[in-house]
């Protein structure tokens, strides 16, 4: 698939790029802006909020919880151990193991959900430029994302709107 | 790029990709200072725990001294980080990783001490709760099994909340290396490349691990304190032991990140970034700290004296005026009386006040724990069981071979990671940028269409 994009040199040029772009009918979805650091005060920064990773993180939490819960029980019922005077299933102590599960489902699924939906590892590089890390803002489309009857001159001419560094073409 | 943004990534990538002579010296003293340990740890595995000092009625000393010690030290970085990030302390930026670092090689370093001190270390795996032939599952009363899902958990924790805003930076190498660096950072990197959505997700993942982590630092030290506050033992069986043992590890946590900090700034010359102020800022946190440690042991010891049960008077007396008072007014002079005082006046909060202080803390904080075991456990109830304890030369190599490991841990980490988060330190000088440079139209036409 070929892919065109444009590198900027400040984040506002990368917004008018991007602005140009949805005028020009590209949905904002098919476009693709990278960055070395994240510019939240920016239109094109604000379009992948999303609260998934929260919920996931609780539910990995309930999951936690049930584990542990299955866990402590299941156990101290399976080996009825007296100790301490306490009883056979004693949820006091049990509190701590449960606490401690709770907490580590709802990390270890946050990290999982955030490598799931960042797509990582990813072993294809996608649209990239090295020159990211140089500070530069890569914004691009898919060409096949272009709505009907449009052209990659009108891709050129939306990206070359925010006064890029360089527009290339590439392969992904 | 940037001006600034070139000469930060320039500075903080310099002591990835040069290594002075400086470098190998350091690492190899090290090495030699850890395998002093690791040799004294085999002649005990070699010869049994008999090579220690330990004794009836004293069974744990040094090993579970430096486990305590080493657990609080942990609580300097993710904790400390996790709470700026929370209150988005702008300041924290080039602290957060220097600290979150300090925590994982504590945590490692002090998680190995109940295994040492196991005698039979090779047996650990008798601690994991899983169904074995021996039908024997773990006591989930124990404390000692609190510690080891505590510690598990905020190991893992910590660990990732250090590996996640690496992973940036990660590429950041990949992209300025060649050869097996980049193959190295690109396998670190996962691929990343920095779309919207991936930094919006990394943003999300941080914040839930930062509300997530803080309950988690505060409940590890206090199941810390529940090894000794759950035993009916003199000076030990206290309410107090839970919210005392926190405050002492973020107390020894931060004079450990002082020093760390102080080193890297004066070793791998980043004077541009860990600015004075972040010094001063620490410095009045460890004043708080110091102060709330002094509170603590103030309501502990009044409350003792105060309820005057024999046993427990034995005790307090041991650390007051009797064998262990010159240890236990050392620990309050380094720990509360060195810091207040200098710490207190404007003038002399400076890098170098700051790090005499801290110095003076992580010694405090070490004979403070060293103190809670051993007055206790060498004079228990009744007189004729009373026993003395003194170290003797494989604890002390072990001892010693932490510090060099910690030291050597985090050199070796500086080396191959940057110390300080580069996409940061960048976002750091944001502010001020967004739209300087658009029309009024055209910052109409982005902000219409914001959330």
């Amino acid at each position: 698939m070929t892919a065109i994009y444009g590198l900027f040199d400040k984040p506002d040029a990368a917004q008018r790029a991007y602005t140009g772009l949805k005028r020009a009918g590209v949905a904002s979805h098919d476009i693709t802006v990278i960055s070395a650091e994240p510019f939240e005060a920016f239109e094109f920064s604000h379009r992948d909020h999303s609260m998934i990773l929260f919920r996931l993180a609780l539910v990995g939490g309930v999951i936690g919880f049930v584990s542990a819960v299955l866990l402590t029980r299941g156990t101290e019922l399976a080996w009825p151990l007296v100790t301490g005077g306490m009883p056979v299933v004693a949820w006091w102590p049990n509190l701590v193991i449960i606490f401690e599960m709770t907490m580590l489902g709802a990390i270890v699924t946050t990290v999982v959900s955030l490598l799931v939906a960042s797509k990582l590892p990813a072993f294809r590089r996608g649209l990239y430029d090295p020159e990211v890390s140089d500070g530069k803002i890569l914004v691009g489309v898919p060409l096949s994302a272009m709505p009907g009857g449009r052209t990659e001159e009108a891709v050129r001419e939306a990206l070359n709107a925010g006064g890029p560094s360089a527009v290339k073409t590439t392969q992904m | 790029m940037s001006e600034y943004a070139a000469t930060l990534t320039d500075d903080l990538l310099r002591p990835l990709l040069k290594t002075s002579a400086r470098f190998w010296i350091l690492v190899v003293l090290l090495l030699g200072v850890v395998s002093l340990g690791v040799g004294a740890f085999a002649y005990q595995v070699n010869t049994g725990i008999g090579v220690w000092g330990l004794n009836s009625p004293v069974f744990w000393a040094f090993d579970i001294t430096n486990f305590v010690f080493w657990i609080g030290i942990s609580h300097a970085g993710t904790l400390i980080s996790a709470i700026l990030r929370l209150v988005n302390a702008e300041w924290r930026r080039p602290v957060t990783r220097c600290a979150e670092v300090i925590t994982v090689f504590a945590l490692m370093i002090g998680a190995m001490f109940p295994i040492v001190h196991l005698g039979r270390p090779w047996l650990f795996f008798w601690l994991m709760p899983y169904p074995t032939e021996r039908q024997i599952w773990p006591n989930f009363r124990s404390p000692l099994v609190w510690d080891f899902f505590a510690i598990s958990t905020y190991l893992t924790g910590s660990s990732l909340f250090l590996f996640l805003p690496t992973i940036p930076d990660f590429a950041l190498v990949r992209d300025k290396t060649t050869g097996w660096r980049r193959r190295f950072y690109g396998i670190l990197a996962l691929g990343w490349t920095g779309t919207t959505k991936q930094w919006h997700r990394l943003e999300s993942a941080m914040q839930i691990m930062a509300i997530a982590i803080v309950p988690v630092a505060v409940s590890v030290h206090t199941i810390v304190s529940f090894d000794f506050s759950m035993a009916p033992v003199p000076m030990w069986h206290s309410t107090i032991f839970g919210p005392y043992f926190v405050a002492g590890a973020i107390f020894s946590g931060i004079a450990a990140l002082i020093i760390a900090m102080a080193a890297l700034r004066k070793f791998l010359h980043l004077e541009k970034y860990l600015h004075p102020v972040h010094f001063e800022n620490l410095g009045k946190l460890l004043l708080m700290m110091s102060l709330l440690w002094g509170y603590f042991v103030f309501a502990e010891r009044l409350t003792t004296w105060y309820g005057n049960g024999v046993s427990e008077m034995t005790v307090f007396w041991q650390t007051q005026r009797l064998s262990f008072a010159p240890l236990y007014w050392t620990m309050v002079t380094v720990n509360f009386i060195v810091p207040v005082t200098i710490l207190s006046f404007k003038r002399l909060r400076t890098i170098a006040g700051c790090v005499v202080a801290s110095f003076g803390v992580v010694l405090g904080m070490w004979l403070e724990r060293f103190l809670i075991i051993v007055p206790t456990l060498s004079h228990k109830y009744l007189s004729y069981s009373w026993g003395s304890y003194r170290p003797r030369t494989p604890e002390i190599l072990l001892l010693i071979a932490t510090f060099g490991a910690m030291v050597l841990f985090y050199v070796v980490f500086s080396k191959l990671v940057p110390i300080i988060s580069i996409w940061e330190m960048k976002i750091g000088q944001h502010p001020q940028l967004a739209h300087e440079h658009l029309t009024s139209d055209e910052k109409a036409t982005i902000w219409r269409t914001q959330p």
